[in-house]
């Protein structure tokens, strides 16, 4: 036991030297024991927000887990001390563990949608864990998540939480789960990248109505996300991690204004991929014209026209559901148009897959955002990337292997890859044996669907890096469709923004990302995240419309 | 490969054995079997003695001998059945989930055409009307059992071909014989296994039942359901002839499932189930 100090002064939260392990099954190998968090030490003050930040793999959820004393999928803890408010929490055993988790320490988890029981309504599931633990009347429960409700800047309060869980949208959701969280009034919350699924508009909301519930309630948090941006918007002090251990441990203010390690750096400075954008925009390389779309008879696309010149990129944004997605599915042909026109280098080309011919289709390539699912788990990656080359060159052999070996070369993967299967490599690495198989059928347009976002903020740097690259080499078109501001601003010539089906906004970067704003883009664009303190409160206080969600 | 060999439960290991057993008798009758398939060697159902083993059966032929035969014959007919309900079923059922539309629906009625009427009703009538031989024996079978596959591959195959790779595939040009066979096939084969072993268990119990009930294999070809069937009125003196092939159906199809639960156990695993550890 640590000296007793005067309990008002000791911090609500120790965490000692903590050591997380696990066993890993790497493939074709003898399962062996790692280390997933490697001695990490912190406090953490009552009323105090620390924001845990770190790529995948850092052991950030890891860490916040442990402060529940829990390990996540055979995961264990193999040493250290986790104090709260003094006591060691990992020996208090099944049963005292419980009077801690639920009570003192409760969790928020980053989807909300899977973590309600859809079968039962919101209220009954808020104030759950208060109920079982005795910490209150069901009337007075009922009564705090209310006041909850509205605090949390919920629809309806006094009604909201007789919805289901399918009746609320997702920002609505992951609102309602806080409120779940702070039901008990416990004195800490883990909030495990609690915004990381939702849309950007959407982001921001659910971001001001945490800060605003941890302020008012005076609970300490721990926060993690892989979101430098978000966190410095809700953390009094933030740690970065990095492979289980701390990079750097500081205020806000020092992180995001004067960081003493690099791989902070890197993360603060991350974008730093810059195009600018083609002055002659005019050319029509590939149009589509007139577009209206549905699945069905659910109208999806009203009406839609851009084109993009040759050799440039068309970056689509929108919010989920805003049609974005559907677009590609017209222009590669999988949905046929009701009306409209989908035009490709002077030709126009059939509105459905089977009637277009294999020359069209080899010169619009597609590159996924899940390279998971978009990679047959069964195929090597030279079949993956060899398969194109035979289909539209009729390359087997040893010149099909060579090919591959060449374009590993340009994905900067290099040949020793060419026997791995997808599951052996990481989600960058899948990324761009994606890329690769685009590249192998020689295409003059690809069309990018969010090919970044499932990916780390510095690893998605480096596909960009690699896509623009590629594009200044060979004069690639891309169609790039995204969420993410900030990769607009990086990689477009021209930008076409969504909502509703229906196109708001097109035209040249400087242009549609510059004012005056129509006021869907005006939202859109104030919702990304900046990079310093204050940036949610002047955000909030300048907006002209409010969210889709609310 | 020492760790994969460990972690495999012994009940998996006591199927293997009851397979292995199984198949060796089929694969080297003539030199097993002490005595000719149809050799009449003594008294109708003389009881066990060192010379017969198992006894004798109805006719006074050799338990034993009639048994390790049987298998031959019980398990060409479910494996050749089985293996041909998989080849039709997954072919059809992976089109259909491939081409969708039309072909879709028009497969997947007649295939619910097929289930609606009772297996066995279905079967007895077929082959009453059919001359009686193994080849129509086998193809009727098979047809049956095909629409249980088709079913099952049609699930999986519906999921897998929503997945990008597929339509990555699509979006290439690929035709539907590469779909099906390089895209979607690779990936249902470990539940289709399975699933395989599952069938072979039900087909040595059909195969047997329509023996005993006189429309399989007929006599004096030796198998299982056939053998019950000859020794089942002993059953009324006290002979306990009728049970041993019995037995051997029993334990036969105990062992696959045995086998089978820890394939399923571990195909579960491998797409990412939690199973139940």
């Amino acid at each position: 036991m640590d000296k007793p100090l005067e309990t008002d002064k000791r911090p609500l939260l120790q965490v000692r030297d903590l050591r997380i392990g696990a066993t890993a099954y790497p493939p074709g190998e003898p399962p062996r024991k790692i280390e997933i968090v490697k001695g990490v030490s912190f406090d953490l003050e009552r009323g105090k927000v620390l924001g845990l930040i770190g790529e995948s793999g850092a052991g950030k959820s890891t860490i916040g887990l442990a402060a529940l004393a829990y390990g996540r999928g055979g995961v264990k803890i193999t040493g250290g001390r986790v104090l709260l408010d003094g006591e060691d929490i990992l020996g208090l055993g099944r049963r005292g563990i419980r009077g801690v988790r639920g009570t003192r320490v409760c969790y928020v988890s980053q989807s909300a949608a899977a973590s309600f029981n859809p079968a039962h309504r919101l209220m009954d599931q808020v104030i759950e864990a208060t109920l079982r633990h005795g910490l209150a009347t069901a009337d007075e429960a009922r009564a705090r998540a209310v006041r909850l409700f509205g605090l949390l800047g919920l629809p309806e309060p006094e009604t909201f939480g007789n919805r289901f869980p399918h009746q609320v949208s997702g920002g609505q959701l992951q609102r309602a789960m806080t409120a779940m969280a702070l039901c008990p009034e416990p004195e800490l919350i883990v909030f495990d990248e609690p915004t990381t699924a939702l849309d950007v508009t959407t982001q921001i909301d659910v971001l001001a109505a945490i800060k605003s519930a941890i302020e008012q309630t005076g609970t300490a948090a721990l926060y993690i996300t892989h979101d430098l941006a978000v966190v410095a918007q809700v953390a009094d002090d933030i740690m970065v991690l990095r492979h289980g251990e701390t990079v750097e441990h500081a205020d806000t203010r020092k992180i995001i204004e004067n960081p003493d390690e690099d791989y902070t750096r890197d993360l603060v400075n991350v974008r730093a991929v810059r195009h600018t954008e083609a002055a002659e925009q005019s050319d029509r390389f590939f149009e589509m014209a007139g577009i209206n779309a549905a699945y069905g008879p659910t109208p999806v696309l009203h009406d839609v026209s851009l084109h993009v010149p040759r050799g440039q990129t068309l970056a689509i944004v929108g919010e989920s559901g805003s049609g974005k997605s559907t677009l590609a599915r017209v222009a590669t042909g999988l949905l046929a148009p009701n009306t409209g026109d989908v035009r490709f280098d002077g030709e126009t080309l059939p509105p459905q897959l089977k009637h277009r011919t294999r020359e069209q289709l080899r010169r619009m390539q597609m590159i996924y955002q899940m390279a998971d699912t978009a990679m047959n788990p069964r195929q090597t990656v030279g079949q993956i990337i060899g398969r194109p080359l035979r289909f539209y060159e009729g390359l087997r052999g040893a010149g099909q292997r060579r090919r591959v070996g060449e374009l590993l070369d340009q994905i900067e993967m290099g040949q020793g890859f060419i026997d791995r299967y997808p599951a052996e490599l990481s989600g960058g690495q899948k990324q761009r044996v994606a890329i690769a198989r685009a590249l192998a059928a020689k295409p003059d347009l690809i069309i990018c669907d969010e090919p970044t976002s499932a990916l780390d903020p510095l690893v998605a740097d480096g596909i960009l890096k690699l896509l623009t690259g590629l594009q200044r080499e060979r004069g690639l078109s891309y169609i790039f469709i995204t969420h993410d501001i900030a990769i607009v601003r990086a990689i477009a010539d021209s930008v076409a923004v969504m909502h509703r089906g229906r196109l708001v906004r097109f035209g040249p970067k400087s242009g549609a990302l510059s004012p005056p704003f129509d006021a869907y883009t005006d939202l859109l664009l104030k919702s990304v995240p900046e990079m310093r303190l204050g940036w949610l409160e002047e955000v909030l206080s300048t907006r002209q419309i409010e969210s889709a969600d609310n | 490969m020492k760790q994969t060999l460990r972690s495999i439960p012994v009940s998996a290991w006591i199927g293997m054995a009851g397979i292995t057993v199984a198949v060796i008798c089929a694969l080297f009758a003539p030199w097993l079997a002490p005595y000719g398939e149809n050799q009449i060697v003594g008294d109708p159902w003389a009881p066990s003695s060192a010379e017969y083993l198992l006894g004798l059966d109805n006719l006074g032929r050799d338990l034993l001998s009639r048994l390790i035969y049987g298998a031959r014959t019980t398990l060409f007919v479910a494996f050749v059945s089985t293996v041909l309900a998989f080849s039709l079923g997954s072919f059809l059922s992976f089109a259909a989930a491939a081409m969708r539309g039309p072909v879709d629906v028009g497969l997947s009625r007649i295939n619910d055409l097929l289930m609606s009427i009772p297996t066995l009703i279905f079967a007895l009538i077929v082959l009453s009307a059919l001359p009686q031989n193994m080849t129509v024996l086998i193809l009727v079978m098979a047809v049956l059992d095909a629409t249980r596959v088709f079913r099952l591959g049609r699930a999986l195959a519906l999921d897998l071909s929503t997945m990008d790779f597929v339509e990555a595939a699509r979006l290439r040009g690929e035709g539907t014989l590469w779909i099906i066979f390089r895209e979607i096939l690779p990936n249902a084969l470990t539940p289709l296994l399975a699933e395989f072993g599952l069938r072979l268990a039900f087909a040595v119990l059909f195969i047997s039942t329509l023996s005993f009930l006189g429309l399989g294999i007929q006599p004096p070809t030796a198998d299982w359901g056939g053998m019950v069937k000859d020794n089942k009125d002993g059953i009324i003196f006290g002979v306990s002839a009728a049970l041993v092939p019995g037995a051997a159906i029993a334990v036969l199809t105990v062992s696959i499932n045995l086998v089978v639960d820890w394939l399923l156990k571990r195909t579960s695993s491998l797409k990412g189930g939690r199973g139940d550890g």
